[in-house]
Order: C-alpha cells, then structure tokens, then sequence
C-alpha cells in the first residue's frame, strides 16, 4: 500500500490546474471525434429503420444525448457554482462559467432536434406541455446564468449572483426529468429506465456512442474554456506568464 | 447500397439532416468561438510593439 494521498486542494488553486489540464484536452478530444464517427455510422448503416416512425427517430441518436447533456452540465454547473461560493474557491466558480455555454448548446439542441421530431411524429413543431416548456425554462436558466455573471463587473460578486440562480434554477432539472410521469404529455416516456428497454440493441449502441461523443466533447471543450478564463481573469498572477508563454 | 434513397430518408430528410446539421454547425461553432478566444487572449497578452516610424509624418509630406 502506498501512504502517498492526493492532495486534492493542490489542484483547486489555478496555478497547478492550468498546466495539468491542459495536458488532459487531447484525451478528451480525440476520443470523442472517434466516438462521434462510429456513433454515426452505427446509427445510420446498423440501426434498422423504426416500423411505426419510420426514419425520422434517427432524431433520436442526437435527441436523447444533448438532453441528457443539457440537464447533467446544469446540474455540474450548479454543483461547482454553489461550491464556489460556499468555500470561496474560485476555481471552482470558473469551472461554472465554463460549463455554461456548452450546457446552453446542449440544451437549445435538444430543442430543435425535439422540434424537427416533433414535427414528423406529432404533426406540430411545438406544444406548451410540461417535458417541452421545462426545457425551454432550462435554456432561459443557462442564458440568465450567463448574463448575470456577465453584467456584474467584479467577478466574485459576478460568482456569487451566478450561484445563487444556478441553485434556485436547479429544481427545474427533476421537473424535467419526472415531467413525463407526472403530467400528460405528447412527449414519450422514458427511452431507457430500470424495468424496460424499448429498442433494438444497435439503435441503443448508436445512441450511447453519440452519448459518449457528447460527454467527452463537452469535458474537452469545458476544459478548454476553463483554462481562457483562467488566463483572462488571472492576468495579473506571476504563474501566467510562465505558464502560458 | 442506393445514396440517394439513403439521403431521402424515407421523405424525412429535411428533419433528420435538420437535426444533425444543425448539431454540427452549434458543437462546431462552439470550437470556432473557442479558436477565436484563444487568438484574442494572445493578442492581449503579448501585444504586437508599436513601430516608432511616426505614419501621419510620411502623408504630411506629400502635402508640403
């Protein structure tokens, strides 16, 4: 047994992580572009074509994952912005930031892609039900996040403001995912839970490598985000310029 | 394998591609607004010396 620990505060401070992280992107990145491309092949050359909707559940591949993405990175957003504020530690309350656009990117995804299903399969672009308008409600939570952070010019206040909506904002994230339980709803029901598993095994390949693809694109991109706002906003630390030359 | 009835897709073509169009353009839009931050950061944090070579001189010049 080794007695050597991580000392996990090392990484908080900005000046250890920057480097570090930087190394990491690559690892992230390339296995995502990998992820994507077998995903897509699998999804339009494996997966058969759906005897109800024909081709347009394809949407579903891109659908599914960029919800899903929408609502995990609201909820690390939330996490990491409530940490901040609570422990003061700024790393922390940039990782918020980072992950807010990718996680509004997500989200509006999710409803134009909802949108193009909609469609073909319920024979309208949009309904104001509970699944639909929560997710819009969601989108509104990323843009307000990120405009209130970026109209108060002293950035600790700026994280502070950001947290607390970030916190407020989150129980809108179970709303949604319950929404089509609990009220009626044009919107299907669960895809994926415990008791039962609706499609064919190569449609559910597609849909977790895209899935795949859509996690490690969005750690990579975070990552790369967060190390910008780590030099913007850390311009003056001597570490900087060692690191960033 | 028939391309073009594998583009139709099965007449939902404009809904289907719709989506991953769309999916593409935002996911590769974020990296290029990424690219874009990283360029700008630079500039700022090692600017480009101005030249001592004063430039409204040269045009007085021609004037005189």
């Amino acid at each position: 047994m080794s007695n050597r620990r991580i000392n996990w505060y090392k990484y908080a401070a900005p000046a250890n992580f920057y480097p570090r992280a930087g190394k990491m992107i690559p690892f992230f990145a390339v296995p995502a572009v990998i992820l994507f491309i077998v995903g897509m092949y699998v999804g339009f050359f494996v997966a058969p074509t759906d005897f109800q909707q024909g081709e347009s559940y394809r949407i579903l591949f891109i659908h599914v994952p960029a919800a899903w993405m929408g609502m995990f990175l609201y909820v690390m957003l939330a996490i990491y912005a409530g940490i901040g504020w609570a422990f003061n530690a700024r790393l922390a309350s940039m990782m918020a930031q980072a992950i807010a656009p990718t996680g509004a990117i997500f989200t509006f995804i999710s409803l134009v892609t909802g949108s193009l299903w909609g469609r073909p399969a319920w024979g309208v672009w949009w309904v104001w039900d509970a699944r639909l308008t929560s997710t819009l409600i969601l989108m509104f939570l990323y843009i307000g996040f990120i405009s209130l952070q970026s109209s108060i010019d002293d950035v600790r206040r700026a994280d502070r403001a950001g947290a607390v909506l970030a916190l407020v904002g989150v129980i809108n994230v179970p709303i949604i995912y319950f929404s089509v339980q609990w009220w009626n709803s044009l919107h299907q029901g669960a895809t994926i839970s415990k008791n039962s598993f609706k499609m064919a095994p190569s449609m559910a390949a597609a849909m977790f490598l895209l899935l795949g693809a859509c996690w490690l694109y969005s750690i990579a991109v975070v990552l790369v985000r967060l190390r910008y706002i780590i030099r913007e906003r850390e311009q003056e630390a001597p570490w900087l310029a060692e690191v960033a030359a | 394998m028939n391309w073009s009835k594998f583009f139709s897709m099965g007449g939902y073509a404009l809904y289907v591609w719709g989506s991953y169009g769309v999916t593409f353009v935002l996911l590769v839009g974020e990296v290029l607004m990424l690219l874009k931050r990283k360029r700008n950061l630079a500039r700022r944090e090692n600017p480009q010396p101005a030249t001592n070579e004063p430039r409204l001189n040269t045009s007085l010049q021609g004037i005189q």
